[in-house]
């Protein structure tokens, strides 16, 4: 008894007290992130708000940028970084979860970690090399084949039509695809293989083919998982800089022609913060990246409420 | 945020510095600014090493504005701008800040077309072509310019530089100064609102070129240095005597002779009147304090200034930039002796 106790004491001090350190020291760091964002938001209002002040909401819908005037104007550059964005899933994100299916459903064992290699070696291609191969590359094979094939083709759709340059929109949307497939891919893997095989064996039972396995019991059941790795894709997909600032052709104009140039928010703080002098002009650039984040959060806020609506509570298996 | 950044690496590189001072007495000299004089600097801190080997030197290209921006706030003994300093910046700043031109050099413009002809071009016909009041290659203009030339009749696709640069400045300043129309609309700068629908924007010197050589039809303009390295053909350009002259350090040292440079060496140099100049050129300047905030620092930097604006002047042509004529020095060398 008198043993145990002595035993005992220390130990459970000793452990409640590690306990706390753990729990504070997590704390800490979990709470460092919201600091972090906090102080990037703070410093952003505070150098944006000369230009702010001087614009007003006016800044967010004026399509003017004049440096030489002191006149700015951020909706061409919102556009671009939307609509860049929106053409980098359209094409990622059916490749991305075909190729997860395939890893974890179809591909024999001895293909599949060959396959996630290259998947893992594509993310790890730094932007600005990809930028370089876009520029000499991939915009002379879109300029030269594709975006003539599309022109022919599809040319009475406003999207196609006007003169090819091949730095453009859709250049500017397909590099980005090529960036967020690597992402988008390895965490829709790890969520179709946690997917428990009981819910696959389920469905054999009752007698589905593959295809009806992998869209009822698989597909279905990891959707909302697959929902956060679309917007995990799109969140890179936002903010990439050098890449698309090497093949989109920075212009800021909106225009329905994707083969026409465009430009993102992103692009335009890398293009022009070394040589803004004045008070306005940098102000006007940390207005910009305001309105980059501010973009970020709203996507990801209509994200989550997107995947409230309809994924619902499908993490329980119900079926 | 990126200049607290480097006000952050620039107090840890002083730091060393301390330390390496009280070592070997060394002089550690910091400097920010032009990517435009980058490849001078490069050259000289290397050369000057055998004239003072206790100073050492630290450049960070990081573009004219940032240079601007860290003279002011004094975190660095020099800065290096291709624009001079407005009047609002010199109110604001802490002392007099004096401006002393230090490399020179010529814009080249270059284009892509069949054959690779050589082009003459004057500085409407430019104008007009960025405006997009000129489309084709086969235009009466350019025509009348190159008699004999076989002119295609394909469309012209403009590309100026995307990101803010020195270069940029050089260009519409050459515009602004001979087109009305330009001036009116566009104006000077190292950033501007480019006539809209019209041309394509590329990064960087290399993304300009490389664009220009891709694009059949397409012109552009680069640092000579860029463009002669690169084998693109250039142009020939109208200047103010009437005469066609090729970009070349002698031809920019030409505009520099004959260019207006008043007491404070605030000048533009494009369209300059001499019979050999070539018309689309800049000076770039050093930017230093008239009253050092470091004495020693100071006295050590303006014997480099010296060093550099005469002896340093003889390594320029090998770099494409254009020696400064002995006039110019001389009249540098008297506002260097005016530092404290």
């Amino acid at each position: 008894m008198n043993y145990d106790n002595q035993i005992d004491a220390p130990q459970s001090t000793e452990s409640h007290w590690g306990d706390h350190a753990f729990k504070w020291l997590t704390l800490a760091m979990a709470l460092s992130i919201f600091l972090l964002v906090f102080l990037i938001g703070f410093e952003l209002s505070k150098g944006s708000k000369p230009a702010l002040e001087k614009f007003g909401w006016h800044f967010l819908t004026s399509s003017d940028w004049d440096p030489v005037n002191d006149i700015y104007g951020a909706l061409p550059f919102i556009y671009g970084t939307l609509v860049s964005s929106l053409i980098a899933l359209v094409i990622a994100v059916p490749i991305s979860i075909g190729t997860a299916v395939y890893l974890t459903e179809l591909a024999p064992l001895w293909l599949r970690q060959p396959l996630t290699m290259f998947i893992e070696l594509l993310a790890a291609v730094p932007s600005v090399i990809l930028g370089l191969w876009g520029i000499f590359v991939m915009v002379p094979f879109l300029r030269d084949h594709l975006f003539p094939w599309l022109q022919k083709h599809l040319g009475f759709l406003p999207f196609f039509k006007g003169p090819i340059y091949g730095v453009s929109m859709l250049a500017g949307g397909i590099i980005v695809a090529i960036m967020i497939i690597p992402i988008i891919t390895s965490v829709s893997r790890e969520i179709l293989r946690s997917v428990p095989g009981l819910q696959r064996e389920a469905a054999y039972a009752l007698g589905a083919t593959r295809w009806e396995v992998t869209r009822i019991a698989v597909l279905s059941y990891a959707r909302k998982g697959l929902f956060g790795a679309v917007i995990l894709g799109l969140g890179r997909a936002l903010g990439e800089t050098m890449a698309v600032t090497m093949v989109i052709g920075n212009t800021p104009q909106i225009v329905q022609s994707l083969l026409a140039p465009g430009y993102t928010l992103a692009s335009v703080i890398a293009n022009e913060f070394n040589e803004a002098t004045g008070d306005l002009y940098p102000s006007a650039l940390f207005a910009i990246a305001l309105a980059l984040l501010g973009l970020t959060v709203i996507v990801n806020i209509i994200a989550q409420i997107l995947l409230k609506t309809f994924a619902g509570p499908s993490v329980k298996p119900q079926h | 945020m990126i200049s607290k950044m480097i006000n952050f690496s620039s107090a840890i590189t002083i730091c060393v510095a301390l330390f390496a001072a009280q070592g070997g007495a060394q002089t550690l000299i910091n400097g920010a600014g032009s990517t435009f004089d980058y490849p001078a600097f490069t050259k000289w801190f290397e050369a000057y090493g055998s004239v003072d080997a206790n100073v050492r030197f630290n450049y960070q290209s990081i573009g004219s504005g940032a240079g601007q921006k860290l003279l002011l706030n004094q975190t660095v003994d020099f800065g290096a701008s291709d624009a001079p300093m407005k009047d609002e910046a010199l109110a604001k700043a802490p002392g007099k800040i004096l401006h002393l031109p230090i490399v020179a050099g010529g814009v080249a413009i270059i284009y892509n077309l069949p054959g690779d002809p050589k082009l003459r071009l004057d500085g409407d016909t430019l104008a007009n072509i960025y405006l997009g009041n000129i489309t084709s290659w086969k235009d009466p203009k350019i025509a009348a310019l190159n008699p004999g030339v076989d002119l295609p009749d394909t469309a012209i696709i403009p590309i100026h530089r995307a990101d803010g640069s020195g270069t940029s400045f050089i260009f519409t300043d050459y515009l602004s100064s001979i087109n009305t129309p330009w001036s009116d609309t566009v104006g000077r700068g190292s950033s501007v609102k480019w006539p809209a629908g019209i041309g394509l924007a590329a990064k960087g010197s290399e993304g300009v070129a490389g664009q220009v050589k891709q694009l059949p039809g397409g012109i552009g303009y680069a640092e000579l240095a860029y463009a002669d390295q690169n084998k693109i053909p250039f142009a020939d350009l109208k200047n103010e005597a009437g005469r066609f002259i090729p970009p070349a350090p002698d031809s920019v040292s030409a505009a520099l002779a004959t260019a207006k440079i008043p007491e404070d060496f605030r000048f533009s140099m494009v369209n300059a009147p001499g019979e050999n100049a070539y018309p689309i050129c800049g000076a770039s300047w050093v930017l230093l304090y008239q009253i050092p905030k470091n004495a020693d620092n100071g006295a050590k930097l303006v014997a480099f200034l010296k060093w550099a604006v005469t002896e340093g002047q003889k390594i320029s042509p090998s770099l494409d930039y254009a020696p400064l004529p002995s006039e110019v020095q001389q009249r540098e060398l008297t506002l260097l002796d005016t530092i404290k």
